[in-house]
């Protein structure tokens, strides 16, 4: 994505070298630089404001700040508000948004960049349900290779505290056939576990 | 024509329907199948929400094994493997520094070549209507299906290379060859909220209440898939009085080629299709 560095610099805004950046032995990287390296494509400097991404999410109205917001607080530098808004546990990655983009800034990749900046960080979810979904699909995979539903949900549960909601659904799954206790595992799980603690986040 | 396949998590558990009309399909329409040696999860929503070298890495390990098999092809059924197959394959083939990091983490090599294909891909272009066409037994006169696509199969499209982004027509195409009275909507393409229905229910039964108003409006008397999590959504989180059968477009297709197992595989939905089925005189 070299293509995105040489836009930088046609919209003026040329990145700070490492030099500039520790002047007077200060650290100058604005919470924008730093979104925009981590996306590592289009910067968001591109986008114009004209909100096609707001009035096309689906979710915008569940949502605390609407994307376009979210962009222009990233450009004032209002990390905290950011990370820590509901905002970015919503997106529900459809994709809407960057489809329609005039300038092609990729915002639901921006979602996920502040997602991983909000819990690297230690603030953490907001919305913290959804991430005790993440975490215990993400478990589910870890320890088995595949997702087994009953387990998975069982472990949600539990981390979420969530305990009744969906109960009689779940019963009734279970009774149909759906939902299965014994679901062929991954046999070589020595090879799921390295994928796993080599993208461990330091 | 021979097609390696990955059926994915889902394809196991609640979208157990989905598989066995996959294959039931498949079979009947001289497409064999091979599953992928030892697949494991693409990590779906969850891993590229919070890790993106895990969401890459994840599909590679997949992508790398079906790339030691003969066929060409692989057929993901389930769009939310499709997409995150798509999207690693993008990676890879566009960040060389990002290919060989990638390749350490999995311990295999990554060779290009593989296409991913969805099965309404394969059923549109692969075998072609003409022939479909030729195969149905029992045409689904009376079924008023909207089509409904949803977003990972679709978007972003320069990912997905999927068809038309904004308004897809090879599930119509299908559906209509099998003899239904396709419903025209402009809802092909609206997300149903997707993983967001175990931790935020409320926001997805309001998605999904708008969908069915929509195909309720358009004249529909039934919402035809090709997704699990978008079959979830739809089958089990609609309001009471806006509920309508939800169909995988596998199973339709198995209907009119006059296929068995068509019945077991109703029994599993939330809202029962047999209702409708059986007073259109199909089942």
């Amino acid at each position: 994505m070299s293509g995105s560095r040489i836009l930088v610099k046609s919209y003026g805004c040329l990145p700070l070298t490492e030099e500039d950046r520790t002047a007077n032995g200060v650290d100058m990287k604005t919470f924008l630089e730093e979104v925009n390296e981590k996306i590592d494509g289009v910067p968001l400097q591109r986008c114009y404001h004209c909100r096609k991404c707001t009035a096309g999410c689906p979710l915008a109205f569940a949502m605390e700040h609407n994307p376009n917001k979210i962009i222009r607080m990233i450009q004032m530098g209002m990390k905290k508000e950011v990370l820590g808004s509901s905002t970015i546990w919503l997106c529900a990655s459809c994709e809407t948004c960057i489809t329609r983009c005039p300038n092609e800034v990729d915002i639901a990749r921006m979602m996920d960049v502040l997602r991983e900046m909000a819990v690297a960080a230690g603030i953490g979810a907001r919305e913290k349900n959804v991430l005790s979904f993440h975490e215990a699909f993400l478990a589910s995979i870890k320890s088995r290779g595949r997702i087994n539903e009953p387990f998975m949900m069982v472990d949600y549960k539990l981390k979420s505290g969530d305990l009744f909601s969906d109960m009689g659904m779940g019963i009734s799954m279970f009774m149909k056939g759906k939902l299965s206790l014994v679901s062929p595992k991954t046999r070589d799980m020595d090879a799921i576990r390295k994928i796993f603690d080599k993208t461990k986040h330091a | 024509m021979k097609v390696t396949y990955y059926p994915g998590c889902s394809l196991h558990g609640t979208g157990k329907e989905y598989d066995q009309s996959v294959k039931a399909v498949s079979r009947a329409l001289g497409v064999e199948l091979e599953e992928i040696e030892d697949w494991s999860c693409c990590g779906a929503t969850s891993a590229h929400s919070t890790n993106f070298k895990l969401s890459v890495a994840l599909p590679a390990r997949n992508l790398m094994i079906a790339g030691k098999g003969e066929a060409k092809d692989i057929m993901v059924p389930c769009a939310a493997c499709f997409n995150r197959f798509k999207s690693a394959q993008h990676h890879l083939q566009h960040d060389e520094a990002l290919k060989k990091e990638v390749e350490e983490i999995v311990g295999q090599k990554y060779s290009p070549g593989l296409d991913v294909k969805s099965p309404i891909d394969i059923l549109y272009n692969g075998i072609g209507l003409d022939a479909l066409k030729a195969k149905v037994v029992k045409r689904l006169t009376g079924l008023r299906p909207v089509s409904y696509y949803g977003c990972l199969l679709v978007r972003p499209p320069e990912v997905c290379k999927f068809e038309d982004y904004e308004n897809p027509y090879m599930l119509d195409g299908i559906l209509a060859a099998l003899g239904a009275d396709v419903k025209k909507w402009s809802y092909k393409t609206d997300c149903c909220g997707g993983s967001l229905t175990i931790s935020r229910t409320d926001i997805v039964g309001k998605l999904v209440d708008k969908l069915m108003t929509m195909a309720r409006e358009a004249g529909a008397n039934c919402v035809v898939t090709a997704c699990p999590v978008c079959m979830a959504n739809l089958d089990a989180r609609a309001s009471e009085n806006l509920r309508l059968p939800v169909f995988y477009f596998t199973e339709l297709t198995a209907l009119a080629l006059g296929l068995p197992g068509t019945s077991t595989w109703f029994k599993l939905h939330n809202v029962d299709p047999l209702p409708l089925v059986s007073s259109l005189g199909l089942l």
